[in-house]
């Protein structure tokens, strides 16, 4: 491998990485605050792809428009999911909640095809963003410079979100002990169904930057869902930078799994799962469980 | 003893079901061999989710594994059936012992979310091992035994491995072993303070259902001439867990009704609409908001032992 | 001499705080031996230590001989050590006959059988043990549902299937009815006496640990501040000034 096959390689990868982060991050969000495994996040990805293309393809919006109205769409029905339905499941057995998620999940799918049917659709790049960037030795793609930037920096948003704000102390407490929390007079309800809506806007903002990298088809939703979950598997559960190192694993093994092993490139993140839990059962950056 | 009306019950419908290939109607058999192995696959995962408390969120690994090992081996190397279902049967059960020996370290909702990735692990593998397994196209062309060619002939063959699939679990559940594994799931650190090694058992337990899971697939297998990477898929997965949440989770024949219903239903809405997921998105939501102990639950209030 | 239990030089601390500071211990055969001290003493902490609930982080605790450290729980319960627990610890659901049922399956490592019914195990066993705690009219009952007496009866009951030759007692009486205290305390008086058990327990209700304990030791801070019969303990000035002061504040 030619040193610019190796860096286009490398850049490749993180673009994927980044643009997996997105979306792994709000799952993982979720997972950390609600102690929910949210199924329908793929489909809440696959969702914002498709806002994506109806804006700017059939309403030929600017690509902007698409992105935000991928993030705030998601927000919507991720809000009204909450309210009205999950709500009535915290507290109870996880099983029930999984399987709430998977509930949505088939109502979503069969409301896809209703909507857009099953014909597979293309979004492409932007035209501000459809030129190439000489990069030392290689030529990439712009859109996926700004795959690179955008990735980084909802990392580091999220981080002073969670990290320096009040909110984020009320939302990190949340993760710890939301009795407590209550008794301190902070409206936990309100900060949960916060939580959802942001994860879910993530999945969907996810998926809006995802489209014009990717095929636009039914099924789309559930291949995510599992790459999310090892992404955040490997990470660490409920840890946002191990979310930023599980995808740029992810990331990088896929890209060049696809060169060295054509055709095992969607195994290879099963296996470097396997051999992160063989080490950490944890993940790389997550706790052990307290024992009850 | 509510358990020896049980048992008679059990052979009543047993001896009653082997009367139906009299009807001459294919399309029953056909589907009474579908809901028998189904019934099979879903009771095999409630050792795990009723008995100790871990819900599996890939419990297709097993069913697929099975069946793919057994039409491989009949076809491929065209074994005998005497060997091929054993060895399918063997290769499931270790298996499951390799993937639950990660997997048991880890509870609750990581636990759920191994088993779902080594589960998408074995999906990959049946996706891209395409000279072994056909990969997207599935594997076909499936060599049955001449006797079990016959629809009437494989309907009793499932119905007698199905029923003693379906005994030894029962045993297995209601044995010291099985009572162990409840209190496992009720309280495992007083269950490590009586000198139960929970994690072991726990082991054991994630075994035993994946050796019975495989043997529904390798029912399977055969009696759908082939197998699809859709098997192993964790849509699959979660079907199984339905339907065992829908027939309720405490109590031993809960799954098999689960899987009789939803089975049935999936066929009956078919014929009308092809919107299958909404109507089962529907049920779900109704099962998780509202009848949290499945159809079961309903008839009586839970009791797995009913004490002296 | 050498007791039956032999601890030395235990120390644990969870985050920087110490709950468990150089503690030293020596139980003989036969004992009866309360450990003292306000909450917060690091109690439980010491008890969890003994039975393999959580490691300490050096230290030794030698139970005939053999270092029980490292050694998970179900090994050192096997060893003749069984424990009851200060906050309720039983199978919540299943039926009062069924919780020392289990217990006695485990002890004699018939959990692994998958073939006898688990319901037909040590029928008689059970029905004595429950007697023995006083539960008999309860059996078929969920244990969940008990009064709080009889479920800390019933914890008793599943300690004692282990068939120990020590057994911890953390808080047997806590949250108890005077009259239900004398009973429960009469009760393991007994129980100890018949068996020839050697008792190491903690206790928060001074009249008790007066009343049974032959020997005493007071943990303040995670630290042993004296150990030895009632008298020497009730006179011991330390103790007087630490644990009694502390009392005052409350």
């Amino acid at each position: 491998m030619t040193l610019p096959v190796f860096l286009t390689n490398v850049f490749y990868g993180l673009a994927l990485a980044m643009n997996m982060f997105v979306i792994a991050s709000g799952l993982n969000l979720i997972f950390g605050v609600l102690r929910v495994i949210n199924f329908a996040h793929g489909m809440f990805y696959m969702f914002g792809a498709y806002f994506m293309f109806t804006v700017t393809k059939s309403w030929g919006a600017p690509f902007i428009v698409g992105v935000l109205a991928a993030g705030a769409g998601l927000a919507a029905i991720a809000l009204v999911i909450e309210r009205f339905l999950l709500r009535r499941l915290y507290g109870k057995e996880h099983l029930m909640q999984l399987l709430f998620t998977f509930a949505i999940v088939l109502l979503m799918s069969d409301a896809a095809k209703m909507i857009w049917g099953t014909d597979q659709y293309s979004v492409g790049y932007p035209p501000s963003l459809r030129g190439a960037v000489q990069l030392g030795p290689t030529i990439v793609p712009q859109y996926l410079v700004f795959l690179c930037a955008a990735g980084p920096m909802i990392a580091v948003a999220m981080w002073l979100a969670v990290d320096r704000t009040r909110w984020g102390r009320i939302v990190r407490a949340a993760t710890q002990d939301r009795e407590m929390l209550a008794a301190l007079g902070v409206n936990v309800p309100m900060v949960y169904a916060m939580v959802f809506t942001i994860g879910s806007a993530l999945a969907g903002i996810g998926g809006a930057l995802a489209a014009p990298r990717i095929a636009l088809a039914p099924g789309m939703d559930a291949t995510i869902i599992n790459e999310c979950f090892i992404i955040v598997i490997i990470g660490g559960l409920g840890h946002l930078w191990g979310s930023f190192l599980g995808a740029l694993a992810f990331g990088f093994v896929v890209q060049f799994g696809t060169i060295l092993v054509p055709n095992w490139q969607d195994v290879l993140p099963y296996l470097l799962m396997l051999s992160v839990l063989l080490i950490r059962p944890w993940g790389l950056l997550g706790r052990p469980e307290l024992s009850r | 003893m509510p358990s020896r009306n049980l048992g008679i019950a059990a052979i009543v419908i047993v001896l009653a079901l082997a009367l139906l290939p009299l009807s001459g109607s294919r399309y029953a058999l056909d589907l009474s061999t579908q809901v028998l192995i189904y019934c099979l696959f879903a009771l095999s995962l409630n050792v795990l989710i009723g008995y100790i408390g871990n819900v599996s969120f890939g419990h297709a690994a097993y069913f697929a594994i099975g069946g793919y090992s057994c039409v491989i081996l009949l076809t491929t190397y065209q074994w005998p059936l005497m060997l091929a279902l054993p060895a399918a049967i063997v290769v499931s059960g270790l298996a499951a012992a390799a993937i639950g020996y990660f997997c048991v370290r880890l509870t609750e909702i990581y636990f759920a979310m191994l088993t779902l990735a080594f589960a998408m692990l074995v999906w990959g593998v049946a996706f891209k091992w395409k000279d072994v397994t056909g990969g997207d196209d599935g594997f076909t062309g499936v060599l049955m035994p001449k006797l079990l060619e016959d629809h009437a002939n494989f309907f009793w063959f499932t119905l007698v491995s199905v029923s003693v699939g379906v005994a030894l679990l029962w045993m297995i559940c209601h044995s010291a072993f099985g009572l162990t594994l409840v209190a496992i799931r009720e309280n495992a650190v007083r269950a490590g303070f009586v000198g139960v090694d929970t994690r072991k058992m726990r082991w054991a337990a994630f075994t035993v259902a994946g050796t019975f899971a495989g043997l529904a697939g390798a029912l399977f297998g055969m009696y759908n001439r082939g197998m699809y990477i859709e098997n192993a898929f964790w849509t699959e997965s979660a079907q199984v867990l339905i339907m065992v949440l829908l027939g309720g989770i405490h109590s031993f024949i809960g799954p098999l009704i689960g899987a009789a219903v939803l089975y049935l239903l999936q066929i009956v809405t078919n014929q009308y609409t092809p919107y299958w997921p909404t109507v089962l998105g529907t049920i779900l939501l109704i099962v998780v908001l509202v009848l949290p102990d499945g159809l079961t639950g309903l008839a009586k209030r839970f009791r797995i032992f009913s004490g002296s | 001499m050498t007791g039956m239990l032999t601890i030395a030089g235990l120390w644990k601390s969870f985050d920087g705080f110490v709950a468990t500071r150089d503690v030293h211990l020596t139980l003989n055969q036969g004992e009866t031996h309360a450990v003292i001290g306000p909450n917060g003493a690091g109690k439980t902490t010491f008890f969890n230590l003994i039975t393999g609930h959580i490691r300490p982080d050096r230290g030794s605790v030698n139970f005939e001989g053999t270092e029980l450290t490292g050694r998970p729980p179900e090994k050192i319960v096997r060893m003749g050590i069984a424990r009851s627990f200060q906050r309720i610890n039983i199978y919540p659901r299943l039926s009062v006959f069924e919780n020392v049922q289990v217990a006695l399956i485990a002890h004699k490592r018939q959990h692994w059988n998958l073939f006898t019914p688990g319901r037909s195990l040590h029928r008689e066993d059970t029905a004595d043990l429950l007697r023995l705690v006083g539960l008999s009219g309860e059996a078929i009952e969920v244990a969940g549902e008990l009064s709080y007496g009889k479920q800390k009866q019933l914890e008793l009951a599943i300690a004692l299937a282990a068939q120990p030759r020590l057994l911890l007692l953390d808080e047997p009486t806590a949250g108890m009815s005077p009259h239900e205290t004398a009973d429960a305390i009469a009760l393991i008086r007994d129980i100890v006496k018949a068996r020839g058990l050697t008792l190491l327990f903690t206790e928060h209700d001074m009249s008790v640990v007066f009343g049974i304990a032959e020997r005493i030791s007071v943990l303040h801070h995670g630290e042993i501040i004296a150990s030895g019969t009632p008298e020497a303990v009730r006179d011991d000035p330390e103790v007087r000034r630490v644990y009694l002061g502390e009392h005052a504040h409350e």
